[in-house]
């Protein structure tokens, strides 16, 4: 048995009132990789944050090598050798790799930057994970990946023994994350001990020596390597989820929305769909087919060039988001916290957002009544929270997204339009999810569903709109729609070109976050928690 | 207000809880008892009025400042607006031979259109807030200086009536400061508007995709604040019973300290009306104060600038560690 680097043991960590973690055992050996899993909120955050020495535990014993410490700060926890990969990478865009590598740490000779010790060295450490750039290219030129290796590269160097990946794979396509289970399992015959957080069961599969799995702040069990997914989903969410993807199917009413020859010159042609009551149109396609592009239009955020779109028997304005929302259509954006929540405000005015305007009564919001509606609403979706005054942002991803789809429940829309609904959302809040689209569709209410994991759109919906390349590449039918016949589509327009036919903020948000060629792009959300 | 506390279920009136969900307001009793023993005239009736009068017009513009910060802006020209208002107000009755009720509406409407301009220049012509409002600062102080031709103006009796005392004790910009407060209280807590501040300043792509017509309520924003600078400026006229070419230079510093004072967050989202209040005594106590003790102005403004930075670093600490 190998040298013991680290054990924790009896951690307890309160923040306000709430137990974030509770009498936590937990320990790492040289030479292995220690998966730490749980739904959003069950603590892995927290206790990732006590070994990176940013929160101080109030109770439980600390041990690194052999002996108690007390981690006051990162620095310290960095000195006895352990290195924490956040999910937001800690990089100067703008300076060198090299000079990344030695942030804060450069060799100097007289006085100087020891410029040649630095380039030679640089690229002794970015062999070390296979990384093969040049240490002059500026940080920003590099893809996610490269960036996540020029960390680790970097954590490595000062001697690191503990590597803890806070959810690396996250932003990673499925090349990029072979690459990194490769690194990773070169770095556990090195002995360097690793703790990996992921929410991808497969990848877990591939990589995990021991699986400690936490629920509400409590470890509640630990996995050997070869852990069925069933038994990890089960430990993880403390009950079996007897269906991944419960899809009711209604008998399809009358049409709730009808768009017809949607077209905006460089980023979408001639898009046309309808979606009936009762019915959940999945929409596919590759990251960049435009799919966000056309619901953001639709929904009147953006503009279209020409085209159509009625909504429960009306036409609204076009470019009038509030005259679409008055049609009865409601849209839960892709970026949650960037577009869904207001997250300097409490849940219960998150909730309130969209129903305010009706609550208002000669400039004066009915706050009584809206408080109620709202209580009941978070009860009803059952969000976990201290109370609908919390603060948005202190919730977990999954309640989040119950508290952004609330205020369109709350709105009544007919129409209600999710662009990746789960993304960053833990098993047990995606299926609660899905149980909401069933209500939806039960109460005779349409849904269109756009996501980037196949499994989940070919699950829950009734028919799968595929786009590629900023047109309707086809439709498949429930009974027809196998993740190939998708991708096969997904992939099918003709001079498909990753970089041309896409608007400018595309273009730019390519430049900014380079990322590799579209057949690397495909299907990169397919293997997250398939086998469930 | 008090009445959120109330609302959020803690029901018991709990002064720890008051101050720990008021930073500033414990700065504030510090400051006084700290006063109180230092200087013996200072917690005297008539020098406590005196205090509040002396806040009034800083108190007037830091409310208006309140619901552009907390909408995710900012507000430079609320200095010069006031003082411009006051200027056409008593340039209205003195060469335009308005008679003085009008000149006072006067006033109010060249702030609110003034507030306008910004709003338009915000929202309509996507101009940062601090640029858009800091060509207003300029141009309405250099429209005051054109319509006063660099002289004071006298003011008429209905303005100069804001500056005076009722029955001997009771200052009314006193109470119009308090008025102010309920009224911008009532309309953070409790309007569409007020409330579409917060989401907005939170995250205006959020509020839009919601369904909030981000445009149209940062213009009610801009347009309120103009507004509420025509009211201090038109506090100050009448206090001296002129309006000068050079009134409220700099003040909107002192609005702007006084919103942050209160607790109010500058990236937007979060601010209050009692913490702005607050954070408008503590500036005023502290003039009151070092002139008690006879500090040099010089001085004044070191230990006033100290006194800013020490506020907003203790707030930040007590949310660090919440």
């Amino acid at each position: 048995m190998s040298t013991e680097l680290l054990r924790v043991e009896g951690i307890t960590k309160r923040f306000t009132g709430a137990l974030a973690l509770s009498d936590v055992d937990f320990d790492l050996r040289a030479g292995e990789v220690h998966v730490l899993l749980g739904e959003n909120g069950a603590g892995k955050s927290t206790l990732v944050k006590v070994l990176a020495g940013a929160h101080s535990p109030d109770a439980g014993r600390i041990v690194v090598g052999g002996e108690e410490v007390r981690l006051g700060s990162p620095q310290q926890a960095a000195k006895l050798g352990i290195a924490v990969i956040h999910q937001e990478l800690t990089l100067v865009p703008d300076l060198s790799v090299a000079e990344n590598l030695f942030l804060g740490r450069m060799p100097r000779r007289f006085g100087f930057v020891d410029r040649a010790q630095i380039r030679r060295r640089a690229s002794d450490m970015l062999d070390r994970v296979g990384l093969r750039v040049d240490p002059g290219t500026p940080v920003r030129g590099l893809g996610i990946a490269q960036q996540q290796m020029v960390e680790i590269a970097r954590a490595l160097d000062t001697d690191a023994k503990v590597l803890v990946l806070d959810e690396p794979t996250a932003v990673l396509t499925e090349t990029e994350t072979d690459r990194l289970l490769e690194i990773m399992s070169e770095l556990r015959e090195q002995g360097v001990g690793l703790v990996f957080i992921t929410h991808r069961l497969e990848e877990i599969r591939r990589i995990a020596d021991r699986i400690t799995v936490l629920r509400d702040g409590e470890s509640v069990g630990v996995l050997p390597a070869g852990a069925s997914v069933d038994e990890m989903v089960s430990t993880m969410v403390g009950r079996t989820i007897s269906e991944q993807y419960p899809r009711r199917a209604q008998e399809p009413g009358e049409v709730l929305l009808s768009v017809s020859g949607l077209t905006r010159s460089g980023a979408f042609t001639d898009v046309s769909f309808e979606v009936r009551a009762g019915e959940v149109l999945g929409v596919a396609g590759l990251v960049g087919s435009g799919r966000t592009e056309v619901a953001r239009a639709v929904f009147g955020v953006d503009r279209y060039d020409s085209g159509e779109v009625v909504v429960a028997g009306s036409r609204p304005r076009r470019g009038d988001v509030n005259a679409v929302m008055r049609a009865g259509l409601g849209l839960v954006p892709e970026d949650r916290k960037g577009q869904g929540l207001v997250l300097t405000s409490s849940v219960g005015e998150n909730l309130g957002l969209v129903t305010m305007r009706a609550a208002t009564r000669g400039g004066f919001v009915d706050r009584k009544a809206q408080r109620v509606r709202t209580s009941a609403m978070a009860g009803r979706l059952r969000v976990k929270t201290a109370g609908q005054d919390q603060l948005v942002r202190e919730l977990s991803g999954g309640n989040q997204q119950k508290v952004v789809i609330g205020k369109w429940l709350l709105a009544d829309v007919r129409v209600l339009v999710l662009d990746e609904p789960t993304r960053g959302v833990d098993v047990g809040a995606k299926v609660e999810i899905y149980e909401l689209v069933n209500e939806l569709t039960d109460a005779g209410h349409a849904v269109v569903l756009i996501s980037s994991d196949l499994p989940e759109v070919i699950g829950m919906s009734d028919r799968v709109l595929v786009m590629s390349a900023g047109r309707v590449a086809g439709e498949l039918a429930a009974d027809e729609a196998t993740q190939d016949a998708v991708m096969a589509l997904a992939v099918s327009e003709a001079g498909w070109s990753y970089r041309d036919g896409f608007s400018d903020e595309w273009r730019e948000a390519e430049r900014d976050t380079p990322r590799p060629a579209p057949s690397e792009e495909t299907i990169r959300d397919t293997t997250r928690e398939q086998a469930t | 207000m008090t009445t959120t506390v109330a609302e959020r279920g803690r029901n018991r009136p709990d002064l720890g809880k008051l101050l720990s969900d008021n930073g500033a307001l414990g700065g504030l009793v510090v400051l006084v008892v700290a006063l109180s023993i230092m200087a013996p005239t200072f917690l005297t009736p008539q020098n406590l009025l005196n205090v509040g009068v002396q806040a009034a017009v800083v108190a007037v513009l830091a409310f208006g400042q309140t619901f552009v910060i907390v909408s995710g802006g900012i507000d430079l020209s609320v200095g010069s607006v006031a003082a411009l208002s006051g200027m056409v107000a008593a340039w209205s009755f003195t060469e335009a031979g308005l008679p003085g009720w009008l000149a006072l509406v006067a006033g109010l409407v060249t702030g609110l259109a003034a507030g306008l301009v910004n709003g338009v220049m915000v929202s309509y012509g996507r101009l940062p807030a601090f640029i858009a409002t800091l060509a207003m600062l300029s141009v309405a102080r250099g429209l005051t200086l054109v319509v006063s031709d660099g002289t004071p103006k006298s003011t008429p009796e209905e303005i100069t009536a804001l500056g005076s005392t009722i029955g001997d004790y009771l200052p009314v910009p006193l109470l119009v400061m308090l008025l102010v407060f309920g009224l911008t209280g009532i309309i953070l807590t409790r309007t569409y508007a007020g409330r579409t501040m917060y989401a907005i300043g939170g995250n205006a792509d959020a509020a839009r995709l919601s369904g909030i017509n981000v445009r149209r309520s940062t213009l009610v924003v801009y347009g309120l604040a103009g507004v509420f600078a025509a009211v201090a400026g038109l506090l100050l006229a009448g206090r001296l019973a002129s309006a000068g070419p050079q009134a409220a230079v700099g003040y909107e510093l002192d609005a702007i300290a006084a919103v942050v004072i209160g607790g109010a967050s500058l990236s937007g989202g979060v601010g209050r009306a009692t913490g702005t209040f607050v954070g408008a005594l503590v500036l005023a106590v502290l003039r009151n104060g070092l002139n008690q003790l006879q500090v040099t102005p010089f001085w004044q403004q070191v230990v006033i600038g100290v006194v800013i930075a020490l506020a907003v670093l203790f707030d930040t600490l007590r949310r660090r560690t919440k």
